[in-house]
C-alpha cells in the first residue's frame, strides 16, 4: 500500500510539471493552431537560464527565478517577432516546421555553451522529508506540486474571466472577426508565446531542481505531447488533467509492470493510453468540438 | 462623416474590384449599399475597415476619410478604436465562447470593464433573446440570434460607424423584419451612423435614408430611397417588378430581356 501510495504521489508530482509544460502546447495551439514542436526546448533553455545565473553568477535563487521569467519573456516576444511574423499568413504546417527548426538551433545553442553533462542544481529546498502518514516525500515536491496548481489555477481564471483571455481564445476561434473588433491579432500570439515560454522554464526549473538538468530535458516536449493531446489540445482544464493521469500512469506502470517484463514500459505507457483515448475521444479528454450547424 | 474618393482597391496586385468607387456616409443616417453578388460591396466595407490587409487586398489609388481624417492602409485595430465596426457577413460568431463572451470580445477596445454591465444591459434591451442564452456556447444558437449576437457584439464598442454586411443572410423574412427594425432603432437611440450593405434591396430601402447601387466596382445610381424604388431599371432587377409596377410572374415570361439603361 505504501508502495502504491509512493508511486500515486511521484505520478502526481511529476504530472503537474507536465501539465505545466502541457500549458505551453495548449496556449499557442489555441491561439494560433500551431503545434509548438520546440516546446521542450524552451523548457530545457529556461532550466539552464536559471542554472547560469544560480551557479556561474551567484545570484540568490529567487532572484534567479525572477530573471529566468523575464529572459522567458523576451525569448518568447522574439521568438513571435523574428520567426513567425514573417510567417502570418502562411500554412499552418511551414509554421510548424519552423518550431522544428527552431528546436534544434535551441538545443545547438545549449550545447554549445553548456556542453551535455547532467550539471546538479544546488540545494535549494531542504532535503529533509516530509512524513505524509507513512510515506516520505521530499519537500521540493511538494513546491512544485504547489506551484503548478496555482499557476494552472491562474491561468484557468484568466482564460475565463480576463478581457485578454477572452480575446485569446477569440482570435482562436475566428482570426479574422477578432481583428473586425480590434483585437490585435499579432499581439496575442506574442502573448501565447510569452506565456508558453514562461509555464515551459517554471516547469524546467522545477524537474531541474528534482533530477538535476541535462540536455536530454529537451525530451520533456515528446513526451508532454501526449499529455496535450490526451486532455484536448485547445483545453486547459484537458492538460492539468492529462498531465496528472499521464505522470500517475508512467510511474504506477514503471513501478509495477516494468520489474516483471525488465523494464520500458514506464515510457511506452503513456501513449498505449493515448492511443485509446483518441478510439475513444477523438477530440482528446476535452477538447473542443467541432460545431456543426445543420 | 465618411467619405471614399474614387477607391481602387486590388487584390494580390492583380485583381482590381473596385474601380473608382466614390461615396458618402452622413453623420447620424442610414445608407444602404446594393448591388448583385461580385459587386464589391464587401470589398467597400473591408477597405473601410482595414481588413483587406489579412486578404492581400489594398487600396490602390483614391482616399478614404473618416471624420476628416485618412484611414486608409491604417491596419484594423486603429480603425476599430476610432469607431468604425464591421459586423462582418455570415455572422462570425466565436462558436466555442459564450453569448456574454462573445459580447465582451466585441468590447474589447473599449477601456476598463466598469462600464461593461451597462454596455451588456445595453445590448439585452435591444436583444432580449439573448439573455436566456448567456452562457450558452455561440455555435448553438439559431441563425438569427447569432446575427443578434453580432450586431450587439458592435453595439459593445459603442462605434460612431457600423458597416453592417448583409444581416439578412440566411434569415427568415419575420427575422430579417425584426432585426431591421432594431437596426433602424439603434440608429435612432444611439446615434450610430450605419452604412448597411445588402442583397435584399427591398428591405434595405426601406430602413435607408439614401442608396447607392454599385456594379462591377464603381457606383452606377445613387439617390433617395424613393427615387431609387422609382427607377426602372431598379424595379426590374432589384426589386422584382415589371413596369406596370406589379410583381413579376413567371406565367407570363417576357420575350425579350429589358436592358440596363446605366452606363457601367
Amino acid at each position: 500500500m505504501d508502495f502504491f501510495l509512493l508511486l500515486l504521489v511521484n505520478g502526481l508530482v511529476v504530472g503537474s510539471i507536465y501539465a505545466l509544460v502541457a500549458l505551453g502546447f495548449v496556449l499557442i495551439y489555441k491561439s494560433s493552431d500551431v503545434l509548438n514542436l520546440a516546446q521542450g526546448e524552451l523548457v530545457m533553455l529556461g532550466a539552464y537560464i536559471c542554472f547560469a545565473f544560480v551557479v556561474q553568477y551567484n545570484i540568490p535563487f529567487f532572484a534567479a527565478f525572477v530573471l529566468t521569467l523575464v529572459f522567458s519573456t523576451i525569448l518568447g516576444l522574439s521568438v513571435e517577432r523574428v520567426v513567425l511574423r514573417p510567417l502570418i499568413g502562411q500554412p499552418i504546417i511551414s509554421v510548424i516546421m519552423v518550431t522544428i527548426g527552431l528546436s534544434s538551433v535551441l538545443r545547438a545553442l545549449v550545447q554549445a555553451f553548456w556542453g551535455t553533462d547532467t550539471r546538479p542544481f544546488p540545494t535549494i529546498v531542504s532535503e529533509a522529508p516530509v512524513m505524509l502518514g507513512s510515506i516520505p516525500i521530499s519537500q521540493v515536491y511538494i513546491y512544485s506540486l504547489a506551484v503548478s496548481l496555482v499557476l494552472l489555477a491562474i491561468f484557468t481564471a484568466f482564460f475565463r474571466y480576463s478581457k485578454t483571455g477572452i480575446a485569446m481564445r477569440a482570435v482562436a476561434d475566428d482570426q479574422q472577426a477578432a481583428l473586425s473588433m480590434g483585437i490585435s491579432v499579432r499581439r496575442i500570439f506574442a502573448m501565447a508565446w510569452i506565456i508558453a515560454a514562461v509555464v515551459s522554464a517554471i516547469g524546467g526549473i522545477m524537474v531541474g531542481l528534482i533530477n538535476g538538468i541535462n540536455i536530454s530535458l529537451s525530451y520533456m516536449g515528446l513526451k508532454v505531447l501526449p499529455v496535450a493531446i490526451l486532455g484536448g489540445l485547445d483545453s486547459i482544464p484537458g492538460a492539468v488533467i492529462g498531465g496528472l493521469a499521464i505522470g500517475v500512469l508512467e510511474n504506477l506502470s514503471g513501478g509495477y509492470i516494468d520489474p516483471i517484463v525488465g523494464g520500458g514500459v514506464k515510457e511506452v505507457a503513456p501513449f498505449v493510453f493515448l492511443v485509446f483515448i483518441l478510439m475513444i475521444k477523438p477530440y482528446g479528454l476535452f477538447g473542443k468540438e467541432i460545431i456543426e450547424r445543420v | 462623416m465618411l467619405a471614399l474618393n474614387n477607391v481602387e482597391v486590388m487584390y494580390d496586385d492583380v485583381i482590381l474590384v473596385l474601380k473608382g468607387l466614390s461615396l458618402q456616409v452622413p453623420e447620424g443616417k442610414i445608407v444602404a449599399l446594393l448591388g448583385s453578388n461580385g459587386a464589391g460591396k464587401t470589398t467597400t466595407l473591408k477597405a473601410i475597415s482595414g481588413l483587406l490587409k489579412t486578404e492581400e487586398g489594398e487600396v490602390t489609388d483614391g482616399s478614404i476619410e473618416f471624420l476628416g481624417k485618412r484611414i486608409d492602409g491604417r491596419d484594423a485595430a486603429t480603425i476599430v478604436r476610432m469607431g468604425i465596426f464591421q459586423v462582418m457577413e455570415g455572422r462570425r460568431v466565436f462558436e466555442h465562447l459564450t453569448v456574454e463572451e462573445n459580447l465582451r470580445a466585441g468590447g474589447y477596445t473599449s477601456k476598463g470593464d466598469g462600464n461593461l454591465k451597462n454596455k451588456l444591459e445595453l445590448v439585452y434591451n435591444y436583444f432580449p433573446r439573448l439573455i436566456e442564452r448567456r452562457n450558452q456556447k455561440a455555435g448553438y444558437l439559431s441563425g438569427g440570434e447569432q446575427q443578434m449576437l453580432a450586431i450587439g457584439r458592435a453595439l459593445m464598442a459603442k462605434p460612431k460607424l457600423m458597416l453592417l454586411d448583409e444581416p439578412s443572410l440566411g434569415l427568415s423574412p419575420m427575422l430579417v423584419q425584426e432585426i431591421f427594425g432594431i437596426v433602424r432603432k439603434i440608429n435612432q437611440e444611439e446615434r450610430a451612423t450605419i452604412l448597411l450593405v445588402e442583397q435584399n434591396a427591398r428591405i434595405a430601402l426601406g430602413i435607408a435614408d439614401y442608396g447607392y447601387l454599385m456594379e462591377n466596382g464603381r457606383v452606377v445610381l445613387e439617390g433617395t430611397p424613393e427615387k431609387l424604388q422609382d427607377n426602372e431599371d431598379v424595379k426590374e432587377f432589384y426589386l422584382g417588378l415589371t413596369d406596370v409596377g406589379k410583381r413579376k410572374s413567371y406565367r407570363d415570361v417576357k420575350h425579350y430581356k429589358r436592358r440596363k439603361r446605366w452606363l457601367s
